[in-house]
């Protein structure tokens, strides 16, 4: 310990001058640019950068890496993205695969988070309540949210595999093994599920700090008016709860329309395309094929981007307007 | 029915809400432990015991008993000979369809029998070899060691940059202090995926390639962590501040000695995330690493899932390794973590 | 810390000593790495100061991580790869560092030209360290259960078929057949039912062979026949092989290739009987692919002369007949060829295999060899492997997949060749 903090110590004063010259030359107020400086630097170094140069893959063809190789094409990437001969029959596109990743991650995003978020909100009530042990119970349902997706996938590939535990479960209560994985219907309600088993336990804990956040007066106070349960929670809870509900909703869209890890260990895609989404597509384009289009791959990821930054945008109105709405009446 | 869900119950007396509740969250135990407590028993199989159909929850493993007059030991069946009588006989060999076999008793006579008149005698055991020859199949001890360097010497970086951003972006008024926050939240729209190629350009352009430091260095300026600690920090009260400074205490003090200090809940909070995030780190070193002395435990994990398509008893057993410090963790800061986050969700 | 102590004590060491460092990036299906490792320290030992670190990386690494390292610039000295014209921009020309060019022309003389990146070139830029063709594997044990008499040597796709289907209903076995989830094992059965490939001008094309059989499978795979999960159960064009299945016999038959002798032999052990058998006929050959992986010298390498050194020590005789011998793997070497390989540690099931490839060489069309040389035959693979396998999930009709194929197959090219 002492020398834990001798180290720390030596450690502070190395950048103590250092500080003090810069206050001394920047002034005061400019003083935050100093330490903002590190954060900013590898931000635009490994996030900015990256995020321009993808416009320039974009905007150029070939299978070069490095951009300057590559030929300028304009927008003829987006226009491959949006060829279709008949607008509404994917088949008829020209990079129908992308186009089912993005109705795939559509109905993922929203199934999964719907459904999420609800289990979410349950969980968080009932550990609301007095129960014997709730330090545990909000341990057991956050110990998914810990594993690595590699890991998740793995335990329910293993699962849900044709010879594994739940075709013996089928088989002895009496009917057929159910080939899970490789049913397309299947498929995607698994991934559904293994990814709300995966994340709930997170979205859990922040409902219930923000139901924990709840002065008990007003619950005291709606006992002593008699009112019924469902009142309660439609006419307190809820609108109390709105702001962390608001977070959990905005952020779990955000990762459900992610998705790529879990769900390419566990399906890779299939079968099919069933289970593809738009992440994976991209991946699939820019490494995985022999014939990296790195383009193609830039311009389905700024799609991916703008439809995302739209989403969110769109939720937000949503919610705030429908939590004014509440308040207002 | 939602009665139980609005309001905390009464002491003593349990009614038919509590009992739901409670049974709600026993399914929940059951439906988040199972899976791996199934993986963990599943780990201990032999090869030959996984593909079993149905699986056996205990790992089982064939029986082998030592026959004078054969120097490696035999694999033990239940048979049914000529005449019926079923009794447990060790096989010499098999050929085709027809199986050689022995009483162990007497070894001298040997019968043959069809392999569909024998049935394979099972023992339960812990086929601790899956574990014990991973370690000599793959650099095991490297993997970790790769896994625990980036984690820690990320962490502390990540909490060092992110706390310097959040004290300016909370404490400081400057020009461009909005924009500079407003981009950086804007990130978080970008999934890391969608940036991969041109990021391994760049860590390539700065000779990171197949280095540790290129796994740490790109991921240590999260918009998480800002928003978070930023979040925290609008609550330190000015006035300590204010009064360091007319003590002539420089802004790195008032930053080392007070800031910190006093940011430690949501710190704690950060360091548990970007162990975590750290840790299960994936895609980054996947595109970075490609010398396998420098693989992660989940490169290796990934890549060998590939490859031993269907060794599932290494892979089994290499998950369970991968779980067991992330398990750890969660075994000793569970307050910690459950507590830190709902602090930090609530302000 | 303790990685930046070691890198600089190395750092220091092997400047020191002047070592030259040769670094080669390894994927193995059996023991293949594990003897090179061998091989290389005997190496060392001849040529001090010279050091071989052998990476044995997953072979998805040397498919999807490699060829992006190559193009940053990066990557290491020599690579044992299977995509031999795609990558071969990069490969780096070691014959002025070779103790005898002519040793090399005379006895990979007939596989050079698949790394070469031009047809007019005539550079040496490694060897095949193996030569391997697809073909399928039998469980004899399955077909003694169900009394059915293995179909001889000429027999077709559709006797096949048949006559495993017997087999699987008699033994209550999953399903009859199983093809790798690959183009590449796809293209045999196409090219047998009469698809040449190529059109008059040496491009791509997609003919009726190639159509029926791309019909064919989808209906076996619909109705049951082929195991579904095989090609069903990725998405995109990921690999996944059928050995899997065949080794826990959910399967009688698998489509598979010779570099899996080793891995049956030592997975299967006494389980059950399996053969090789010779490529089933269709009505224009019977035909599988040849191919195998190649040891390529690459222009990244920081040690080329001694890249260039080891390389010329494995292609010695006497050792690649030891790594044939040893992997279970057919030799390209002309000389080995002729001699034959001694098969020390081989099964009698492994070494009556190796027989049978060897002698189905011989049956192989011209258009194998060339479809295995082609530079851009990704191109047509890949997409057979996605299009086929969202035909078989229905998510399109057996035409709308290869109008897809041969549209996915002309952009590729267009930008390959930008």
């Amino acid at each position: 310990m002492e020398l834990v903090s001798r180290l720390l110590g030596g450690f502070f004063n190395l950048f103590e001058p250092l500080f003090r010259a810069g206050q001394r030359w920047l002034g005061f107020s400019r003083l935050g640019w100093l330490f903002v400086a590190p954060n900013l630097i590898v931000f635009g170094l490994f996030t900015f950068l990256p995020i321009v140069i993808n416009f320039v893959y974009a905007t150029t063809g070939g299978v070069k890496l490095y951009p300057f190789d590559r030929p300028f094409t304009g927008m003829e990437n987006f226009g491959i993205l949006f060829e279709c001969r008949d607008y509404f029959d994917i088949r008829t596109c020209r990079k129908d695969v992308f186009w089912r990743a993005m109705i795939n991650t559509a109905q993922f995003s929203v199934i999964q988070v719907t459904l999420m978020v609800g289990f979410s909100l349950v969980t968080a009530l009932v550990l609301n309540r007095k129960i014997i042990g709730r330090g545990f119970w909000r341990g057991v349902f956050f110990y998914p949210v810990l594993l690595s997706p590699v890991v998740v996938a793995l335990i329910w590939k293993w699962l849900l595999q044709t010879q594994g535990v739940f075709n013996a479960g089928l088989v002895a209560a009496g009917s057929t093994p159910v080939n899970w994985l490789t049913e397309a219907h299947w498929a995607f309600s698994w991934t559904v599920f293994v990814s709300i088993w995966a994340h709930m336990g997170f979205y859990t804990l922040i409902l219930l700090a923000g139901l924990q956040a709840i002065p008990k007066e007003m619950y005291e106070a709606a006992e002593m008016d008699a009112a019924p349960p469902w009142r309660t929670l439609t006419r307190i809870t809820l609108p109390l709860l709105m702001p962390n509900l608001i977070v959990v909703l905005v952020l779990a869209m955000i990762r459900a329309v992610q998705i790529f890890d879990e769900v390419y260990v566990l399906t890779g895609g299939g079968p099919g395309s069933a289970t593809t989404f738009i992440v994976q597509f991209i991946y699939q384009t820019g490494f995985a094929e022999q014939i990296h289009l790195y383009g193609l791959a830039a311009a389905a990821s700024l799609v991916l981007a703008i439809g995302l930054m739209a989403l969110t945008i769109v939720q937000l109105r949503i919610t705030k307007a429908s939590s004014a709405g509440q308040r207002a009446r | 029915m939602l009665k139980f869900l609005t309001r905390t119950r009464g002491r003593s007396r349990l009614d038919w809400t509590d009992w739901l509740s409670y049974a709600y969250l026993f399914v929940g135990l059951f439906t988040m432990f199972a899976p791996i407590i199934w993986l963990v028993m599943s780990s201990f199989k032999t090869e030959s015991a996984i593909s079993l159909f149905p699986p056996t929850f205990l790992p089982y493993s064939q029986k082998s008993v030592e026959v004078q007059g054969h120097d490696k030991p035999l694999p033990l069946y239940l048979t049914k000979d000529a005449q019926g009588n079923v009794r447990p006989m060790a096989q010499v060999r098999r050929i085709g369809i027809m199986a050689t076999m022995v009483d162990p008793a007497s070894p001298g006579e040997e019968i043959r029998v069809n392999i569909n008149d024998r049935k394979p005698i099972n023992e339960i055991t812990f086929a601790l070899g899956n574990y014990t020859e991973l370690f000599g199949k793959f650099n095991f001890e490297r993997y970790l060691w790769n896994s625990v360097f980036i984690t820690v010497v990320a962490t502390l970086l990540t909490l060092l940059i992110n706390s310097m951003a959040a004290f300016a972006l909370s404490k400081y008024q400057f020009r461009g202090q909005k924009a500079v926050f407003m981009l950086i939240i804007a990130t978080l729209m970008i999934p890391p995926t969608i940036i991969l190629v041109p990021v391994f350009l760049v860590i390539n352009t700065v000779g990171l390639l197949n280095s540790l430091w290129g796994v740490i260095l790109p991921a240590i300026a999260t918009p998480t962590g800002v928003f978070l600690l930023r979040q925290y920090m609008l609550t330190i009260p000015d006035e300590l501040l204010e009064a360091a400074r007319m003590d002539h205490a420089s802004e790195w003090r008032i930053y080392w000695r007070i800031i910190l200090p006093l940011a430690a809940p949501a710190l704690a909070v950060l360091a548990i995330f970007s162990v975590m995030w750290r840790w299960n780190d994936f895609l980054l070193p996947l595109i970075v690493l490609s010398k396998s002395e420098y693989f992660t435990l989940q490169l290796a994990l990934n890549s060998f899932q590939g490859e031993l398509n269907t060794q599932w008893h290494y892979l089994l057993a290499m998950t369970v390794i991968t779980l067991i410090p992330v398990t750890l963790v969660f075994a000793f800061l569970q307050k910690y973590i459950t507590t830190g986050i709902a602090s930090a969700g609530v302000k | 810390m303790r990685s930046a102590l070691s890198l600089f004590a190395l750092l220091a060491l092997s400047s020191a000593a002047g070592a030259a460092d040769v670094r080669v990036m390894c994927y193995q299906d059996g023991n293949e790495c594990d003897v090179t490792a061998e091989l290389a320290k005997r190496f060392e030992a001849q040529n001090p100061g010279t050091k071989v670190i052998l990476d044995v990386v997953p072979y998805k690494t040397i498919v999807e991580q490699l060829p992006v390292q190559l193009a940053a610039g990066q990557g290491p000295d020599i690579a044992r790869v299977t995509d031999l014209g795609g990558l071969s921009r990069y490969y780096l020309d070691i014959t002025p560092n070779l103790k005898d060019a002519r040793y090399w022309e005379a006895n990979f003389g007939a596989t050079l030209p698949w790394l070469r990146p031009t047809p007019s070139d005539k550079g040496i830029y490694g060897f095949m360290s193996q030569l391997t063709m697809t073909g399928p594997y039998v469980n004899k044990t399955l077909f003694e259960q169900a009394k059915v008499t293995l179909p001889g040597p000429k027999a077709t796709w559709d006797e096949w078929i048949d006559a495993t289907k017997r087999v699987a209903r008699a033994t209550q076995t999953p399903a009859a057949m199983a093809w790798d989830r690959s183009g590449h094992r796809f293209a045999g059965p196409a090219i047998s039912h009469g698809a040449k490939i190529f059109d008059a001008k040496g491009e791509l094309m997609l003919d009726d062979g190639y159509r029926t059989t791309v019909a064919k499978f989808v209906g076996w795979n619909k109705d049951g026949t082929m195991l579904k999960e095989v090609w069903a159960g990725s998405g995109g064009s990921t690999y996944a092989d059928s050995i899997g299945e065949f080794k826990n016999a959910r399967v009688v038959m698998v489509l598979s290739g010779s570099w899996q002798i080793n891995r049956l032999q030592k997975d299967i052990g006494n389980a059950f009987d399996w053969v090789a058998v010779p490529n089933p006929c269709g009505p224009a050959a019977c035909t599988g692919i040849p191919g195998g992986a190649a040891w390529v010298a690459l222009k990244t390498a920081k040690s080329p002369k001694e890249a260039a050194m080891f390389l010329d020590f494995m292609a010695q005789e006497a050792n690649y007949a030891e790594f044939a011998g040893r992997t279970n793997n057919i030799p390209a070497h002309a000389g080995l060829a002729k001699k034959g390989v001694n098969y020390a540690g081989a099964t009698p099931a492994a070494r009556a295999a190796l027989t049978t490839f060897g002698s189905g060489v011989a049956n192989l069309a011209p258009v194998a060899y060339q479809f295995q040389g082609y530079k851009f035959n990704r191109a047509i693979m890949l997409p057979t492997v996605t299009r086929v396998t969202q035909a078989i999930v229905g998510e399109m009709s057996v035409d709308e997949a290869i109008a897809k194929i041969a549209a996915d197959m002309a952009d590729a090219v267009r930008q390959a060749q930008k």
